[in-house]
């Protein structure tokens, strides 16, 4: 009984707009609005116009990238903290290290702009080295470097936290057997925190490729990330149905990847 | 394969607190050492001193007559058991058995005989395609026994590895953990706060307190004749009678006890008595030492445990175990006496 | 040891970047947030504080995030509350259903609500943020009310029952100080996600729009040391709310 209303909320302003989408998808848009058309000419249109593949394609190399560079920058932190630092520091060099998490989405990637723009802070700086500058701003470089500073906070927590929960002694039984420090890591550390890496790196794979406001402000517009296409499509060309198949094709790669990932984390252990 | 430890002046600080406070030790090769202690008077630091997980902030450490400050764990001829076992848990019992052998560069096929070999040895064979997860807590501590002892050490250290079992299979496990040592021959060093697990086990048990040694030796002579106080009492219950040597022995209010204390004359020292070397007349020839009055008789199984108040101008609280046959009851008078020889002098 | 240090150096120094050249140049005495530096002006605060639509636009934050967080807290603790009685039919599935919106990114969320409220004939407003807010934020709730929810709280349920407490009382007087940690958490960190959220405010509003959406609309005139002062001025206010957050579960624990 109790449950009801959440069920009740959910099963109206998320299911149904989701079975909505879904029906859409399959529906045409027309000069005189929409049509029933029961067809997947949009899901064939995705596959036949090079703009659309080129953009998933766009979608998943940004993606791809920011979640290893994130991954590979994260670690090394997040063991710092977890495992080098003095316990009574940890919580605070985490808290510090997440404080610009809070800053506000839009304005993340609009100070990171600033940072990178053709005048800004980093060109400055490599001006008065007397190096050459470099152009960053409007450019996929940029989107990359703004999502990897947000996913590089996400995961310094998620992957800290998976470090902090192995027990000490585990390294030390390790190290005791006769294993070096990189023999312990390759064979104790990383496969035991694994899992939470990996979890860390599919949440980083599932926010970055839905993410419409970072490649917009950073990206310059021109190789556009799928979301900034399903933003195309219902604002200049009003064409709901075809930004229903696209957020459609987003959901699909997403959940494949989370289904391959469920899949390998069950077989694995 | 088996190796002497040798320790001299150690000392450790953590702030203000001194963790060891001037430890000298020597354990003979094939020796079973046992530490024991109450929480917090060093046991455990000392072990991970010697396992290479700390360092001393002074003293000396060597095994085998090689010097071991500075060696970092892996390169020591030790391996440790851990109170928490610390078995890899995304690895099968004959990989974390194979785990130190791996290390060493061996092959595959002689990982698995080795490790099979070794869970032979600790009651597991055929069970190397387990997973830890899958063990008992009875079982894990075989493993990591069988961990320790793959990669053949010349001294093995255990904390406290039993204190995680329930009482029936803590004493199983002593025995087997004696009977392993005796086949293996490699010293073992085994920290406890258990007196009971110290005197069933060891060669040479070492009591400590506050970071320093209080007494050291088999199980026996500690037991029977403790050099300190401290080791007298943690050791088990002990009448302690206060009084001035006079004469080669103490003067108590029940007389004089003791025999060529070396204490000098005059000063001030402790005759000290177990509770079972009291015994109640009928049961003894000995000479009586004092009538004394039943406050208190528990029943205990293998003896009954008295509490009694000495027959004396100033009263003396005395605890003796009588055969559990004896007929004693609160009020009843009693006749104690006592083996002069049974009788330790410690300085007051 | 001095590899570590100069790589957290590094790190941070990559984190705090943005978020220092943001608030520096928010101070600049010149019309572009960029070097030089040309001296220290409160006037793009003041700047932010006389315009009427950023602050129409973080009034109308607030009251989306509380009360969106308000009820998506209700819906959350009374759906735990049902799932983790045990008594429940199909609590596995439920518990399913309910999280089910969290694996689904924002944007796929906000346009199936705008093709259905469109289909509906549901004009945009601050309302129907609302409720996109309530979607996401009702899963977060129920997770983390659920997380809390366990073997002490039943036990003191059923005392609570067994002294003849009525369903209410026993949520109220038991279930709730109980796990209150958790509920304060819920609702904060429910208000801070609400609070920055764009796309769905973006896609859902039509005239009076939420403080991202607003500022979002400030960034179409380009680089503008007035974004980096309101930017520096939600930062503050985010960061003392999440350091809030921090305080009143550690202290109760």
């Amino acid at each position: 009984m109790l449950a009801a209303p959440a069920l009740i909320w959910t099963a109206v302003f998320f299911a149904a707009p989701f079975m909505t989408m879904a029906v859409l998808s399959l529906w045409q848009r027309s000069d005189e609005g929409l049509v029933a058309a029961w067809s997947l000419a949009n899901y064939a249109a995705f596959l036949e116009r090079p703009a659309f593949v080129e953009a998933a394609i766009n979608s998943l190399e940004i993606t791809l990238s920011v979640t290893v560079l994130s991954v590979a920058l994260a670690y090394p932190l997040a063991w710092i903290i977890a495992v080098e630092m003095p316990e009574r520091y940890r919580r605070l060099a985490l808290a510090l290290a997440v404080i610009p998490f809070w800053t506000s989405y839009v304005v993340r990637s609009y100070a990171w702009s600033l940072v990178l723009a053709r005048r800004g802070v980093i060109n400055d700086f490599l001006g008065d080295m007397g190096l050459p500058l470099i152009e960053l701003a409007n450019s996929r470089a940029a989107t990359v470097i703004g999502f990897t500073h947000f996913f590089t906070m996400l995961l310094t927590l998620t992957i800290y936290a998976s470090l902090v929960q192995m027990p000490p002694n585990l390294r030390r039984a390790a190290a005791d057997l006769g294993a070096g420090p990189w023999s312990t890591f390759r064979h104790v550390v990383w496969p035991l925190t694994l899992p939470g890496v990996a979890v860390g790196a599919f949440l980083t794979f599932a926010l970055c490729i839905g993410d419409y406001v970072t490649p917009q402000i950073l990206g310059g517009g021109n190789d556009l990330a799928l979301p900034q296409l399903v933003m195309l499509q219902i604002g200049r060309r009003a064409d709901l149905p075809m930004a229903a198949a696209l957020s459609i094709i987003l959901m699909v790669a997403v959940t494949l990847t989370y289904l391959g990932l469920a899949r390998w984390m069950r077989s694995g252990r | 394969m088996t190796a002497p430890i040798e320790i001299a002046g150690l000392t450790r600080r953590f702030g203000a607190t001194r963790a060891l406070d001037g430890i000298d030790l020597e354990v003979p090769a094939g020796a079973f050492c046992v530490l024991l202690g109450p929480s917090g008077c060093g046991k455990t630091t000392l072990l991970n001193i010697i396992g290479g997980f700390d360092d001393p902030d002074t003293g000396r450490l060597s095994i085998g007559g090689r010097d071991m400050i500075g060696v970092p764990a892996a390169q020591r001829p030790t391996t440790t058991v851990f109170q928490d076992y610390a078995l890899f848990p995304h690895m099968t019992l004959a990989e974390n058995v194979g785990f130190g052998l791996r290390m060493r560069g061996q092959s595959r096929a002689r990982r698995a005989a080795r490790a099979e070999a070794m869970l032979d040895l600790v009651g597991l064979a055929g069970q190397g395609a387990k997973r830890p997860a899958a063990l008992s807590g009875g079982q894990r501590q075989r493993v990591a026994l069988a961990r320790a002892l793959a990669v053949e050490p010349d001294v093995l250290l255990l904390d406290e590895p039993l204190g995680a079992l329930d009482l029936n299979l803590r004493r199983q496990m002593q025995a087997e953990l004696k009977a392993i040592q005796a086949k293996v021959g490699v010293t073992f060093v085994h920290v406890t706060h258990d007196q009971e697990e110290a005197m069933a086990i060891a060669d040479l048990v070492v009591v400590m307190d506050a970071g320093r040694i209080e007494d050291a030796g088999p199980p026996e002579r500690v037991y029977r004749a403790p050099r300190s106080r401290f080791a007298a009492t943690f050791l088990g219950d002990m009448n302690m009678l206060p009084g001035r040597v006079t004469g080669g022995r103490v003067e108590t209010v029940l007389g004089p006890l003791g025999d060529a204390t070396a204490l000098a004359e005059g000063t001030m020292a402790l005759a000290c008595i177990r509770p079972e070397h009291l015994s109640a007349a009928g049961h003894t020839t000995l000479a009586p030492l004092t009538t004394a009055r039943i406050v208190d008789a528990v029943f205990q199984g293998t003896h009954r445990k008295l509490t009694c108040l000495g027959d004396s101008r100033q009263g003396t609280t005395l605890v003796a175990h009588l055969p559990a046959t004896a007929a004693a009851a609160p009020g009843d008078l009693l006749t104690l006496s006592v083996d002069p020889e049974m009788v330790t002098v410690l300085p007051a | 040891m001095l590899a570590c240090a100069a790589y957290m150096a590094l790190l941070y120094g990559f984190i705090f970047l943005p978020v220092a050249v943001l608030a520096l140049f928010s101070f600049q005495d010149g019309r572009f947030p960029i070097p030089p530096f040309r001296g220290f002006t409160l006037r793009w605060h003041e700047a932010v504080l006389s315009d009427e639509d950023l602050m129409a636009a973080l009034a109308n934050s607030l009251g989306v995030a509380g009360l969106s967080s308000l009820v998506a807290l209700a819906l959350g603790f009374f759906a735990a509350r049902a799932v983790a009685s045990g008594c429940l039919p199909g609590a596995t599935a439920i518990r399913a259903a309910l999280t089910a919106p969290l694996s689904v990114s924002y944007l796929v969320i906000g346009l199936g609500l705008l093709a259905s409220l469109n289909l509906m004939g549901l004009r945009l407003s601050l309302a129907t943020v609302a409720i996109g807010h309530v979607v996401i934020n009702t899963p977060l709730c129920f997770a983390i009310c659920a997380a809390a929810l366990g073997p002490p709280q039943q036990a003191a349920e059923r005392a609570a029952r067994d002294l003849g407490a009525r369903e209410w009382q026993v949520m109220a007087l038991v279930t709730a100080p109980m796990i209150l940690p958790a509920l304060l958490a819920a609702f904060l960190l429910s208000v801070t996600f609400s609070w920055d959220e764009f796309i769905i405010a973006f896609l859902l509003s039509r005239f009076d729009v939420t403080l991202p959406v607003e500022i979002w609309s400030l960034l179409r005139s380009g680089l503008n040391p007035k974004t980096n002062a309101i930017g520096s001025v939600v930062f503050l206010v985010s960061a003392l709310a999440v350091l809030s957050i921090e305080l009143a579960i550690l202290r109760r624990r």
